[in-house]
């Protein structure tokens, strides 16, 4: 599998998540996924990234179009916040610490076709999803 | 045998042959060399100014030289004390005056920050090229020379500052029109509002766009509301809630709400994220929602021809 493109965005304040919106867009667009697939990479970059900014008070995203076997779009979100305690509550619809509807994390993970979740208490979180052609 | 006890913060006092000399101060000898020949300095300045191009066009000629001038003088009243000091100092206080006015004024014309700075560090070269055809002792040239750079470098920071402080403000003003821009209510007909929402609905936005659809019904009386999204590329979860709690605020006021605009690829999204939107009445196009608040206002378009079959 070879890495065709790869750059990294920080998601810092609200106007970095519609920059990592665009991008995601402009991508998956690139590689030629179909516009539903788009919207659904698209959405799930989004809710993502909003998790980095407001749960993990700020991180970075890394985008990365792939190919072979298929074309595909790679996003990797990190942070250096407190971490998710216990990550299949987290991952259950309705659950939030927050105050959103509780469906971001697992409306991701059924948005993509590989959803990658690392976290450790007081160190942070990774999330890897990736979206095939 | 001349002997230089010179160390470089303090070498304007120096022993020649055996006697003390206090030199001029850097500030009198700038203010000299100002005052011989100020309008070929002018003229000079203005000359080199103006090849200042960058990537925009430079200030139109009289434009630049009043600038010029003015500065110049404010310049020459800032030296008269003698001192050249820093730039916060307040002998410097007409200066900064100065060239604030000329930063905004230029900032608002679409001069980059680099030729804002480089219009203050035109002023050396004329300057310095004075200044050593007036001393010829190279380490008090080099003090003076420094002295002076310190001093005008602060000024074209300073310049930049001022520009970077004009374009903030104008973004700013441009992000409060943009809000209001973007939530226009129009009263489609009798009884029935519509909201075209376009673009990224964060936070800010959605609390402008709840507050003037609230205000709206009220105002018109109205009993139904479509929120066409058919603008809005990406509903994710905090959207939908948005959207939700719109929903919910008119329906406490007595209005309903239709969501319009819902593209085949938002709709399979919203399936996949598990947003429940099933109380609330949903179309895919304005023209169905507009036809759905007729009925429910109880009201029919009708044509006065009879149609044609």
């Amino acid at each position: 599998m070879a890495v065709i493109s790869s750059e990294t965005i920080p998601v810092t304040s609200e106007p970095d998540i519609v920059f990592v919106r665009r991008r995601v867009r402009e991508t998956a667009a690139q590689i030629g996924l179909s516009l539903v697939d788009q919207t659904k990479v698209v959405t799930a970059a989004s809710e993502l990234a909003r998790n980095t900014l407001i749960y993990g008070g700020g991180g970075a995203m890394q985008l990365e179009s792939l190919n072979g076997p298929r074309l595909g779009v790679r996003l990797t979100f990190s942070d250096n916040g407190p971490g998710i305690p216990d990550i299949q509550l987290a991952l259950r619809d309705g659950f939030t610490t927050g105050s959103g509807l509780g469906l971001g994390l697992g409306g991701t993970k059924r948005l993509v076709n590989e959803f990658a979740i690392e976290s450790k208490v007081g160190q942070g979180t990774k999330i890897i999803i990736t979206r095939w052609k | 045998m001349l002997l230089f006890q010179a160390t470089l913060p303090d070498f304007c006092n120096r022993v020649e042959g055996g006697f003390l000399v206090q030199a001029l101060s850097t500030g009198s000898v700038i203010a000299e060399v100002l005052a011989a020949d100020e309008d070929s300095f002018l003229k000079e300045w203005v000359d080199d100014a103006r090849l200042l191009k960058h990537n925009t066009a430079m200030a139109p000629e009289p434009e630049l030289r009043l600038q010029c001038a003015n500065f110049l003088a404010s310049f020459r009243k800032g030296v008269q004390s003698g001192v050249v000091g820093k730039a916060s100092d307040p002998q410097w206080d007409d200066l900064r005056g100065l060239l604030a006015d000329v930063s905004k004024s230029r900032a608002l014309q679409g001069f980059t920050a680099i030729e804002i700075a480089a219009f203050v560090f035109s002023f050396k070269k004329p300057l310095y090229h004075r200044l050593r055809q007036a001393e010829k002792d190279p380490l008090v040239l080099a003090s003076q020379i420094w002295e002076t750079t310190e001093l005008l470098d602060s000024f074209g920071l300073y310049a930049t500052e001022l520009w970077l402080d004009t374009r903030e403000a104008i973004i700013r003003r441009q992000q409060e029109e943009m809000l209001e821009l973007s939530t226009p209510v129009i009263k489609l007909w009798h009884n029935i509002l519509a909201l075209p929402l376009i673009g990224t609905l964060d936070s800010a936005r959605t609390q402008v766009v709840m507050e003037s659809l609230l205000g709206a019904i009220v105002e018109t009386n109205s009993r139904v509301a479509i929120l066409d999204i058919t603008g809005v590329p990406t509903v994710d979860t905090v959207v939908a809630q948005h959207l939700l709690k719109t929903v919910t605020a008119a329906r406490l006021m007595g209005a309903e709400c239709i969501i319009s605009g819902i593209r085949p690829q938002i709709a399979q999204t919203i399936v996949h994220l598990g947003i429940n939107l099933l109380d609330i009445t949903t179309k895919a196009t304005l023209r169905d929602a507009f036809a759905l608040a007729l009925e429910r206002t109880g009201q029919s378009i009708r044509s006065e021809e009879a149609p044609v079959n």
